[in-house]
């Protein structure tokens, strides 16, 4: 197992050093060695791919993980940020201070997007708590409801103040706009990222339903809520600094589940590189394929998304009848 | 020990649990039985600190269960309930080795790989140990649980109806386990059954619930008569004795 996720560690830095040099402006390991390191190439290069495939990278990986814990505190495999409400809360709470504190530092609407986003998430638990659930998919549907609602106030809200525009860069992840100084708040969503890892086992307890959790000793409350904390920080981090990616914590942590289980301790590991390197191939399909024009990496994810869960969908049918 | 002292449960104006007092001495198998909305279930929960009491208070060994920090409880009293639905994909061996979590918060030591080795070696689960739960039948299932609440190790195991969901042979092989818990590893088992010849046949004490209280407790002899299940069920029977153990037959 250990040699298997060194081999997918070194693949997943290869694809990072091959996304340097995929972009417009030409960056290669010729032009970088001719100018030397003060040279346009060189600048190119530090300012923004490095700064882009790192942003990219992490938040692959902190999106992966606020999945596998959304789905084990909620108990469903198809609760992820952008099924239960978080990402738009988040998207409400940064409107909310982009509209009564613009001037706030970017820190400041980080914290207010993740308490709106927290009590976003708090609310659809709570309504999971008073619905009679007679279907696994009633939980995602309500939280895609929930979220449309959200959604819809903060769509009005935007519209009658004339921030559309920038509500739309909060909803379509896209990474084209990172440079250097505008993507290191995504460290803090690698840092939670370590910290839910620290944690794994007991979100794997608590992922067995309180019952069970209490059974065995643990403070079922208290998980739930470090979970709850950890997942809306990292979306509010990650809507801050490029945009929700829909469906993309529920696309890897299913993969990997259906290979190697849910065991959080063993599983955040695989989450977490196979996360890095999906938005990774992604985000450089679509610089490429439409090639000097970029699509941005949100789009790309729901098509790719949307057929790898498809067919897990048909694969859990094919297994269960 | 386990004391219940004036244990109550309402919701709202119903009344599910109506003042038991308890008292469950240490060693051996207790069975509670009763009717359909006995409030035996809720009982079990409210003694491992599942559901909280309306009123009243729960000992084990001393320790008051609403106040106890639950780590230190989880190494004196698990607890399984039916229904045990698991989302997460997890295989029997890592179920079962997660009974061990109050012992090695995460940290599994060689000793706590031998409590999940035999734990798995108790219920027959060793061909399935590498099996993930949701491709297993409903029956084996229960028994990966049981076999993590085994690996627990606490001094008292209460099971919610371990035998639902078992076909006959496991529901045997499951009552036999338990009665080998209790003499070989000196567990003292609390259970709640609804077929009252499995309490008859395994239990050492049995403790019968209607209407939210304690209606009668006993040995086995004591409460199998026809005045007492009549009392107990609404239902006549005839017991009889077969092979040394007392059978209530009601089928008819």
């Amino acid at each position: 197992m250990g040699a298997r996720l060194l081999l997918a560690v070194l693949l997943l830095l290869a694809m990072a050093v091959v996304s340097l040099f995929v972009g417009v402006g030409t960056v290669t390991p010729a032009r970088l060695l001719a100018e030397g390191p003060e040279g346009p190439a060189m600048q190119l290069l530090l300012v923004s791919r490095l700064p882009r495939t790192i942003a990219v990278l992490l938040a692959g990986m902190a999106i992966g993980v606020a999945g596998l814990l959304m789905q084990l505190l909620a108990r469903n495999r198809f609760v992820e940020p952008s099924t239960a409400g978080t990402a738009e809360s988040a998207s409400l709470g940064l409107l909310a201070v982009m509209v009564l504190a613009p001037e706030a530092p970017i820190l400041v609407k980080m914290l207010v997007a993740a308490g709106f986003a927290l009590a976003g998430t708090a609310l659809f638990l709570a309504i999971l708590r008073q619905v009679p659930l007679r279907s696994v998919l009633m939980v995602p549907l309500l939280g895609l409801m929930l979220g449309g609602v959200i959604e819809a106030v903060t769509t009005f809200l935007a519209y009658r103040m004339d921030l559309l525009q920038s509500v739309n860069a909060w909803t379509a992840g896209d990474f084209s706009g990172v440079l250097e100084g505008r993507y290191e708040l995504l460290w803090v969503a690698f840092a939670l990222t370590v910290l839910a890892w620290f944690a794994a086992d007991r979100f794997t307890v608590a992922g067995m339903g309180e019952d069970v959790a209490t059974s065995l000793g643990l403070d079922h409350r208290r998980v739930l809520a470090m979970g709850l904390f950890i997942v809306a920080m990292v979306t509010a981090t990650v809507v801050v600094t490029v945009g929700m990616v829909p469906f993309f914590g529920l696309v890897v942590p299913n993969l990997v589940a259906m290979a190697m289980g849910d065991h959080a301790r063993r599983a955040i590991p695989w989450i977490a590189v196979l996360g890095g390197m999906l938005l990774l191939a992604c985000d450089m399909l679509g610089r490429v394929i439409r090639f000097p024009y970029e699509i941005p990496v949100g789009t790309i994810v729901g098509v790719v998304g949307a057929a790898l869960f498809l067919a897990l969908l048909f694969r859990r049918q094919a297994r269960l009848g | 020990m386990i004391e219940a002292i004036g244990v109550s449960k309402r919701y709202g104006e119903t009344v599910v649990v109506d003042g038991v007092t308890l008292r469950l001495p240490r060693g051996g198998v207790t069975a509670i039985i009763g009717p359909n909305g006995a409030g035996k279930s809720s009982l079990l929960s409210m003694i491992a600190r599942l559901l909280p009491m309306s009123a009243g208070q729960v000992r084990v060994d001393g320790l008051d269960v609403a106040r106890t920090p639950g780590a230190v409880l989880a190494k004196r009293l698990s607890i399984l309930r039916q229904d045990n639905h698991l989302p997460a994909r997890l295989t029997v061996r890592d179920l079962v080795a997660f009974g061990r979590y109050p012992h090695s918060g995460g940290r599994p030591t060689r000793e706590d790989a031998a409590h999940v080795e035999r734990a798995l070696r108790y219920l027959a689960l060793e061909g399935l140990a590498e099996r993930f739960l949701d491709e297993l039948s409903g029956g084996q299932r229960q028994r990966a649980f049981v076999a993590m609440v085994l690996a627990q190790d606490t001094d008292y195991v209460l099971l919610d109806e371990p035998l639902n969901s078992l076909d006959m042979q496991h529901a045997v092989a499951m009552m036999r386990l338990v009665r080998r818990a209790a003499e070989e590893l000196g567990k003292t088992v609390v259970l709640v059954l609804h077929d009252l010849n499995f309490a008859s046949c395994h239990a050492d004490h049995i403790v019968a619930m209607r209407d939210g209280r304690v209606l009668m407790q006993g040995s086995p002899a004591a409460i199998m008569t026809p005045e007492a299940i009549a009392a107990i069920y609404d239902v006549e029977a005839t017991v009889h004795e077969i092979g040394g153990r007392l059978i209530a037959a009601y089928f008819a």
